[in-house]
């Protein structure tokens, strides 16, 4: 739990964008990612990343926090810029670094690139941070509704899904706790030879799965003995429903996709 | 081991939206020899304060120092290991770090890992064995065979394999049955005498504290809150019940009881029996006086 990537993470509190229907951001997220494909120029590039950063701000999470658990991505990032600078050969030649020739063509495809990478991370982290992974899967679930009349297996996938979501925290907490009753028997994750490594890893993945197969047949059985009965005719404790703010956020999403379309060439 | 805390704190997660400072500048000494019972409510920072105690964790802020090993806030210690060789933890919940094919590897694991000679080792086992009360014929049956308990029994060996000089027990009775649990405290108590271990005990059970433990820190919402001799501890009924412990059983009927009859019998450690025997004496000796 001690790590600082953020990426699935969710961060509790009480924004706009955490009362928002999980379905409207799913599907903002969705349509946002198709559509920073369109953006082609500087005036596009900063409509969408003034209507990114703002839902960012919007969360109240601290923005600092945000940028450190985008850490690994970021890597992503600069690594794909630095590609594109010294593959691209299209405009004039700028200046040179070691020999290497440096295309003003370059350095705005590589910035245009990484740029876009960087949006569509922010915007699914923006995602998970703000929406718990029960009304993740709820909202997939509504979504996927009108598959059932193919008799896709909607409500069984979106019930495997949140079980594997609900279970993740508690994976990793057992992960740390098992670690560290090895550790004290004598076991070293940290140093030593790559071999003796990998093996340290069996006394803590034994009970892992152990402990995991355990709760699971615990919890079928909980269900079971319940009379847990899925889809049809299974009411929620708490329904999602479209209010004010979905809509008026529905609204500004419009104006940012016209915004989007007009500004671009 | 000597045990001395110089002003630690702890922060899990420093700099996130989850930061949680667990423990707060916390002072205290432990000597050499000495039975201590560390008792608060849940999340008052008991678990973390003991993992301090083999360098699980490390003080964000502060130093600590066990025996002849010095633990500072961003300082890694080089000989970790011998550090841990020294000090036993049994976690709560042990059972869960059981994985060997038989109990018997599972007891030699911690040993072998320290580099303990096999001989050694297979003198320990059936020591142990003995000491936690399980027949040797359990030792080539798999751990995941065996009841809830007796799994519990195999974990707490295969800490004490290790022979440590410090043993730290977070709740290690915590969902057994009541004989179990007293077997398992009085084992502890006896080892304890037995090899003059160093014992840091985590509990719920305020009537474990009283009996066993010869020193007393409460912990609360991180800070050290009362620390002294049991016996003089838990007479402190308004301080206890104000971060939500309650008196032993025994100080509480004395403190009923006195209430109630007008008669007042000093608590020194007496036991159950002891007591009823004494109030069985006192009452005689009114009678006679009338
Ligand atoms: N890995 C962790 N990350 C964040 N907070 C934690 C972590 N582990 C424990 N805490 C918090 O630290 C506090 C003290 O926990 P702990 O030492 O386990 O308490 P105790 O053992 O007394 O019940 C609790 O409030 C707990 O929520
Ligand atoms: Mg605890």
């Amino acid at each position: 739990m001690s790590s600082k990537i953020i990426i699935g993470q969710y961060v509790p509190s009480n924004s706009v964008i955490h009362r928002l229907d999980p379905r409207v951001k799913l599907v903002t997220v969705f349509l946002f990612v198709i559509f920073v494909f369109f953006a082609n120029n500087t005036l596009s590039y900063g409509w969408l990343s003034v209507f990114a950063i703002t839902s960012a701000l919007l969360t109240k999470i601290n923005l600092k926090y945000i940028i450190r658990g985008l850490t690994p991505i970021w890597f992503l990032v600069i690594f794909t810029f630095l590609l594109h600078l010294f593959v691209t050969h299209e405009g004039q030649i700028l200046f040179q670094i070691f020999g290497l020739p440096i295309y003003s063509g370059a350095l705005i495809q590589g910035g245009a690139i990484s740029l876009r990478f960087f949006l569509l991370i922010l915007m699914t982290s923006l995602m998970t941070l703000t929406t718990t992974p029960i009304e993740i899967t709820d909202a997939i679930e509504l979504l996927l509704h009108p598959l059932k009349k193919i008799k896709f297996p909607v409500h069984e996938l979106a019930l495997m899904m949140s079980i594997s979501l609900r279970f993740i925290p508690t994976l990793m907490q057992e992960t740390e706790k098992i670690s560290k009753a090895q550790a004290s028997r004598g076991v070293d994750f940290k140093t030593g030879p790559l071999k003796e490594r990998i093996q340290a890893v069996v006394p803590l993945l034994i009970p892992l799965f152990v402990g995991a197969f355990k709760r699971a047949e615990e919890l079928a059985m909980a269900m079971e003995a319940r009379g847990y009965q899925g889809g049809e005719g299974r009411t929620k404790l708490r329904e999602l429903s479209i209010r004010r703010l979905d809509w008026s956020a529905m609204l500004v999403f419009l104006v940012v996709i016209i915004g989007l379309f007009l500004f671009r060439q | 081991m000597d045990i001395v805390f110089q002003q630690v704190s702890y922060i899990y997660q420093p700099n996130s939206p989850f930061e949680h400072q667990a423990l707060k500048n916390l002072s205290f000494s432990i000597a050499s020899g000495s039975f201590v019972a560390i008792v608060g409510h849940t999340g008052s920072g008991k678990s973390t304060l003991i993992q301090h105690l083999n360098g699980l964790l490390r003080p964000t802020v502060g130093e600590l120092r066990i025996g002849e090993y010095q633990l500072k806030a961003n300082e890694k210690l080089a000989n970790i290991k011998a550090l841990r060789r020294q000090v036993g933890v049994v976690f709560q919940y042990p059972e869960h770090q059981l994985f060997e094919e038989t109990v018997e590897k599972d007891i030699a694991f911690g040993p072998k890992n320290f580099g303990i000679a096999s001989a050694d080792i297979e003198r320990r086992i059936p020591q142990v064995m003995k000491a936690v009360n399980l027949p040797l014929d359990l030792l080539k049956r798999s751990p995941f065979e065996l009841s809830g308990g007796q799994m519990r029994r195999v974990a707490i060996a295969g800490v004490l394999a290790l022979e440590p000089t410090l043993l730290v027990l977070d709740e290690p009775t915590a969902g057994l049955d009541p004989k179990g649990q007293l077997e398992i405290m009085d084992m502890f108590a006896a080892l304890h005498k037995q090899k003059g271990l160093t014992t840091v005990l985590v509990t719920h059970n305020m009537e474990d504290a009283l009996k066993y433990a010869d020193h007393v820190i409460i912990l609360e919402n991180g800070t050290k809150y009362l620390e002294g001799k049991p016996e003089d501890i838990f007479i402190e009924k308004e301080k206890l019940e104000s971060v939500q412990l309650d008196l032993p059983e025994e100080i509480q009927f004395l403190q009923t009881f006195q209430q109630r009859f007008g008669l007042s019998i000093p608590y020194r450690g007496q036991s159950i029996t002891e007591l009823a025997h004494e109030i069985k004496q006192r009452l005689e000796g009114m009678n006679q006086n009338e």
